[in-house]
């Protein structure tokens, strides 16, 4: 009996919520997307207990690889406490009883929706991401027979049609999230609604990540350093998101930023996206523009506080 | 004649039959196509000139009969044989398919530029400022104006659609295009100038074309040889103008005799 079978008393949870021959399955479908990497495996998706769009997929795939002894972390938006992160962290708290943490270098698996953390991750960590539409080609070509057929056949031309739009429409490539990938030079992926910012990390990353889509009942993974290529056109390069100020309240230039709205007069800042970074970068003494801003210190000071708690 | 550029058949079709169940589409039809020849197949609804087509163009397989095609390297291939991934790239480089719908042939929800540059994006090219420019030039070719290439085909006019889709099948420079009824539901005028852009690019091209039609004045602009198919059988052949204008079968004659003499 490995650690994650531990019969409970009548009433309670299965660790980590699903029933053993589940989480079988899922590992099965997750092995099978490790050793195709970018192939999207199908696995037979169960109802959870919240609703499809909530990482029903992601939720999947953690609660099968976790183990007692494993330490997670939840990201929304590179926030560890908005609605969805801090409602499935509850969640995983209740139904496998591991330990959990904002904190990125602790954590051995981290369940993301949209961002990867800033720092860079480990070969010992496990990033699994919550997938909305896993297949790349979908909104170009709707049929699912289609669709297969060209990932099979590698006959990719229309995702190339979908980025030569981009620039014909805006003059450069206007998609920023959900930004098509080949990995492993054969299957065209698409990464979640990562903002294209994060793209470069999943290239060659130390860390296993697992793709879930509860909803499409697909699994994909990306082995550890993995060759994880940006597509793009010979005179359109693949570039990130540009920002031209450093956080507002740790000063850190060539992060993620996210727009926080301060009052109701036009205050607003722009500070990092992954919460956890920002803390530990105040917390080391480096301070931006905005934190001596009452509003902005009050924003800052509520997030120390809820840390503390 | 001038036209035939080569004395190997491009084409080749042995007995070509399909049935849908008990009944006949087409039956034990064989015929070669040369390079640079346009072969008209003619005949009224439901003679299964289209069934005929659609099982050349690998879109249907035939019941029994075999279909060979000279590929670029000189070799003969039986299509059924090939594998997917080569009838694909078949299909997106060497032929072409102008439907008569011009909507099934596009992608109606993208740029006219990026439905030109479709196939030269699926066979590898990576560089947005030539594929854009090969498009512009493939839009100029088929009288569509410069500052159309960012419009989708849904604004376009029918005639307009019909003649992207052309481009969009030629500007991978095929050998073999196959054409159903590529000017229907189109009005007289329109017609009259797709015809002319059509011979001229068949001219220059040195296309071969299946072009399956109902309309005699078509077959007669277009065509070399012709096929007249009734019940599914192929019941007269021969060079256009001969067959047009000395038809040996009653059904033929009844056909030629049907053209409306306004």
């Amino acid at each position: 009996m490995n650690d994650t079978a531990k019969i409970y008393e009548q009433g309670e949870y299965n660790f980590a919520y699903l029933d053993e021959q589940t989480k079988r399955m899922i590992r099965r479908a997750i092995l099978k997307g490790i050793a195709i990497p970018g192939y999207q495996v199908p696995f037979a998706s169960r109802e959870m207990p919240m609703p499809y769009g909530w990482g029903t997929g992601g939720v999947q795939v953690t609660a099968s690889i976790l183990g007692e002894d494993d330490c997670l972390k939840m990201i929304d938006q590179g926030s560890d406490d908005t609605t969805n992160a801090v409602s499935l962290r509850g969640f995983f708290e209740k139904t496998a009883g591991v330990r959990t943490t904002h904190e990125t270098a602790e954590a051995s698996v981290i369940q993301t929706r949209h961002r990867i953390p800033e720092k860079d991750l480990r070969e010992d960590q496990i990033l699994v991401f919550q997938v909305p539409i896993p297949e790349p080609l979908r909104f170009l070509e709707p049929r699912e027979t289609e669709t297969r057929k060209m990932h099979a056949l590698e006959d990719y031309g229309l995702m190339h049609v979908k980025l030569y739009e981009d620039i014909a429409k805006n003059g450069h490539i206007a998609t920023t999230y959900a930004y098509p990938v080949k990995v492993n030079d054969r299957y065209v992926m698409d990464p979640s609604p990562t903002p294209k910012f994060d793209n470069p990390k999943i290239d060659e990353m130390a860390a296993l990540q697992l793709y879930g889509a509860g909803r499409e009942k697909r699994i994909y993974a990306i082995p550890p350093y993995t060759k994880v290529k940006s597509l793009d056109f010979e005179d359109y390069p693949f570039e990130v998101q540009k920002f031209d100020k450093p956080c507002g309240l740790c000063g850190a230039q060539n992060v993620y930023l996210d727009e926080v709205i301060l009052d109701d007069k036009g205050g607003r800042m722009f500070v990092c996206s992954d919460s956890d970074f920002c803390e530990e970068r105040r917390a080391a003494g480096h301070v931006g523009p905005m934190a001596g801003n009452p509003a902005a210190a009050q924003i800052s000071g509520a997030q120390a506080e809820e840390l503390t708690q | 004649m001038s036209v035939f550029q080569s004395d190997d058949p491009l084409l080749q079709v042995r007995n070509v039959t399909r049935y849908y169940g008990d009944r006949i589409g087409c039956s034990e039809v064989s015929f070669d196509l040369w390079p640079g020849e346009v072969l008209a197949i003619v005949g009224e609804s439901g003679s299964g000139k289209t069934t005929l087509l659609n099982c050349l163009s690998t879109r249907l397989a035939p019941t029994a009969g075999a279909i060979e095609y000279r590929m670029r390297d000189g070799s003969m291939r039986n299509l059924y044989q090939l594998t997917e991934a080569e009838r694909r790239l078949l299909m997106r480089t060497d032929w072409g398919f102008v439907h008569q719908n011009a909507a099934e042939g596009l992608r109606m929800t993208v740029s006219a530029g990026a439905n030109v540059g479709e196939r030269l994006m699926a066979i590898g090219d990576r560089h947005y400022g030539k594929i854009r420019s090969t498009a512009d030039d493939w839009l100029g070719r088929v009288e569509i104006e410069s500052d159309r290439i960012d419009d989708d085909p849904r604004s376009f006019s029918g005639g307009m659609r019909q003649r992207l889709q052309i481009a969009r099948n030629l500007v991978t420079r095929p050998r073999l295009v196959f054409m159903d009824e590529p000017t229907g539901g189109l009005d007289v005028s329109v017609q009259a100038r797709l015809l002319d852009l059509l011979r001229r690019l068949v001219a220059d091209l040195g296309l071969s074309v299946v072009i399956v039609t109902h309309d005699l004045a078509v077959a007669r602009l277009l065509s070399h040889r012709i096929m007249v198919m009734r019940h599914g059988n192929v019941i007269e052949s021969g060079l256009t103008d001969q067959v047009l204008d000395d038809p040996r079968e009653p059904y033929t004659q009844l056909l030629v005799s049907s053209i409306l003499q306004v």
